[in-house]
């Protein structure tokens, strides 16, 4: 138990603000996944790998001379196809199957990227420069990096127009039928198997922007992909399937909670007691739905 | 379901085959006495593993180049079988198991990382096969009472020691303040073991002592604990990743604090990898190249550096230098015990006296190489190009140690 974070008060501000970047940031991967989740009933625990992946093409360019920045126009793109490849190739095998298939199959996909990233980019931890400074508030006691700012304004661009893109489009549409009722939606015309690829493209793009943030907040390495699968998973678990809104709210409370807690109970039990969290919420949910009336099967 | 069958017969007969060849190997084959060594030469450790080998391999061409080893009036070469260990201890240590009951070998070079040497130790120990390793320092492997470990490097726990003395001497030899982030795992925790003494041997005082979990790469919330308390000195070791995130963090945050001292600054090319960033930056090494240890196969450690990168391409960093020293410890004991058993070879080991290029080597009882100290280096810069200075011990300094670190608003 550390008090500090009460004797400088200041530190909540710090604390409070880190977590919600953060948050943000872990939001727009959970976004992807909670999609295809939600579309194709797949749980995807490649999700990290393809953050990863995406990471690793921002820092591809930073090698080439470009402002690794960019990356959030250009990995997208790029791991848009990939995990359209990635559907065409393994997940349209599996995708109606029941969820553990899918979870193996996933898995098979996360193992075998790892080690293709470290066959390509090899071992060693690498980062991208962004040299985009830092913004300093209270005469320095509180500071925020601006490659944290940047990753969350496009993070809720991203979000945003993720939205809207379902809301308007036609095939944001056809996604959104497919998600109620696959067979319905395909009795009415709509090519499923295009709208399950585009989906897992979309998620994996989504994953992309992600990649190229976290190469220029943090660390990039071949084998941290699971913390990201892990923490995007729970944000959607949290949030519940298709709560689009919640998700972005969890990731921020979640991000909040893991800061406070690094604060208050050390550094240790940071990780550690979000997951504690992440219990007791599934007890509260088990105990309200029991509660609720429901007809026999 | 026949052919299956036929087909499941069918393999293990080519696999017994198979196995039942290879155990006509033995530890000497002709005129070479062969080695045997897991590294990673894919997974996580598989940059490392890679330097790894090639520093053994380095080693071995140079001292069959220069006359091999001589044993009972005959003249012997050196050759390494190597498996890779993926990575992973539970592989490494069934290779360590197949290397010494079905290859024959009888004499073991380490594989890369604390972890994994620590896997192969009981298999090593349970056949008494004696094992040179050059890469794993964790503490725990001299504190189990193995006879057939010998460990060329410094122990994890010697790490960041000199630091704390440095840190206290620059304040007057009074006390300090210590704040600390060590990543959980066995290696970094026993840097932390060795702060932890120095701060009770000077009397210091440790104010922040956060253990980051292995998934974190955000050190955000530390760093804000050290601007808060003010601390004389942050040490923070955790792997290539905790050095680079530090350093990210810490210049991002404009994290003001006298000293900073970490591990792995070379193996994460910090430098270059952070430029400017790092600069100050008190780095722990087992070897640099500088130091002027000498020894007649490779001579200094200038010469090796340059010969090195001349053969593979790149700077060795000190994980190829001390893989090279093994097989010079390895050569000295032969020739000393003059015979080619595994258990006099063992106590001509645990006698070695010596000096290499990459240090002093000499046994403790429980084979921990107690005669070569750590050295610190700092980043330093001239313009956009930074290099890593030794500046301690003073003797091999080849720079003097900035200290207090300057504030970032006067960088």
């Amino acid at each position: 138990m550390d008090l500090l974070i009460f004797q400088a008060p200041i530190l909540m501000v710090q604390a409070s603000l880190d977590g919600i970047l953060l948050g943000i940031l872990f939001a727009l991967i959970a976004y992807g996944m909670a999609l295809q989740w939600g579309v194709m009933n797949i749980i995807n625990i490649a999700q990290g790998e393809l953050v990863i992946m995406g990471g690793y093409v921002a820092y591809f360019m930073y090698m080439m001379g470009i402002h690794p920045g960019f990356g959030i126009i250009i990995s997208p793109i790029i791991m848009y196809f990939v995990g359209w490849g990635l559907y065409k190739l393994v997940i349209n095998k599996v995708v109606d199957r029941d969820l553990f298939i899918s979870i193996l199959a996933t898995f098979g996909i996360s193992i075998l990227t790892q080690q293709l990233m470290n066959f390509i980019f090899g071992s060693d931890v690498v980062v991208a420069q962004s040299n985009f400074g830092t913004t300093m508030f209270f005469d320095g006691m509180v500071t925020l990096p601006n490659a944290k700012i940047f990753a969350a304004v496009v993070s809720v661009i991203f979000a945003i127009g993720l939205v809207m893109y379902m809301r308007k489009s036609k095939l944001g549409r056809a996604i959104r039928a497919t998600a109620q009722n696959a067979r319905a939606a395909k009795i009415l015309g709509v090519d499923t198997e295009k709208v399950y690829a585009a989906t897992f493209g979309i998620n994996a793009a989504l994953c992309g922007v992600a990649g190229s943030l976290i190469a220029i907040t943090f660390t990039l390495h071949p084998y941290v992909g699971l913390p990201y699968t892990v923490r995007s998973f729970m944000i959607v678990i949290v949030a519940g399937l298709g709560n689009l809104p919640g998700v972005a709210l969890s990731g921020m409370g979640l991000g909040v909670f893991e800061e406070f807690a690094d604060y208050i109970l050390g550094t240790e039990f940071r990780i550690g007691s979000v997951f504690l969290l992440l219990v007791l919420i599934l007890v509260y949910r088990r105990f309200k739905l029991s509660k609720k009336r429901e007809y026999l099967k | 379901m026949k052919i299956k069958n036929i087909l499941i017969t069918f393999v293990s007969a080519i696999a017994l085959i198979l196995t039942s060849s290879t155990i006509s190997l033995a530890k000497v084959v002709g005129d070479k006495i062969i080695l045997g060594a897991a590294v990673s030469l894919t997974g996580k450790y598989s940059t490392n593993g890679e330097h790894t080998k090639n520093g053994y391999n380095f080693a071995v061409d140079r001292i069959n180049s220069m006359g091999g080893i001589k044993v009972g009036g005959k003249t012997y070469k050196f050759d390494i079988i190597y498996y890779d260990d993926e990575s992973n201890s539970g592989r490494a240590a069934q290779l360590a198991e197949r290397l010494i009951k079905q290859d024959g070998v009888q004499y073991m070079l380490g594989p890369y990382s604390s972890g994994l040497t620590k896997a192969i130790a009981p298999v090593t120990e349970e056949n008494k096969i004696p094992m040179v390793e050059a890469n794993g320092a964790s503490r725990s492997l001299f504190t189990k009472g193995y006879k057939y470990l010998f460990a060329v490097l410094s122990a994890a726990n010697q790490y960041l020691e000199v630091a704390i003395d440095l840190a206290v001497e620059k304040n007057g030899g009074k006390p300090i303040k210590i704040a600390m982030a060590f990543e959980q795992d066995a290696f970094s925790q026993d840097v932390r073991i060795g702060v932890v003494d120095a701060a009770k041997r000077t009397g210091s005082k440790i104010i922040i002592d956060d253990k980051l979990p292995k998934e974190l790469n955000d050190m955000a919330a530390t760093l804000a604990k050290v601007k808060a308390t003010k601390p004389d000195v942050l040490v923070v070791s955790g792997h290539s990743k905790g050095a680079l995130t530090a350093i990210r963090q810490i210049a991002e945050m404009k994290v003001d604090v006298k000293m900073l001292a970490m591990t792995h600054c070379d193996a994460s090319k910090l430098a270059k990898q952070h430029g400017k960033n790092s600069e100050y930056a008190l780095c722990a090494a087992q070897w640099h190249k500088s130091l002027s240890y000498k020894d007649k196969f490779f001579g200094d450690g200038m010469k090796y550096d340059k010969e090195f990168k001349a053969q593979f391409g790149y700077n060795p960093p000190y994980q190829a230098a001390e893989s090279s020293a093994a097989l010079l410890v390895w050569k000295d004991a032969f020739e000393r015990a003059n015979t080619l058993d595994k258990d006099k070879v063992r106590d001509a080991l645990s006698k070695t006296e010596m000096q290499t290029f990459y240090g002093n080597i000499k046994f403790s009882p429980a084979g921990q190489n107690i005669a070569k100290p750590m050295v610190l280096f700092q980043v330093r810069c001239e313009g956009d190009k930074c290099e890593n200075k030794v500046v301690a011990p003073t003797k091999w300094a080849s720079a003097e140690l900035v200290h207090p670190v300057p504030k970032w608003s006067e960088r």
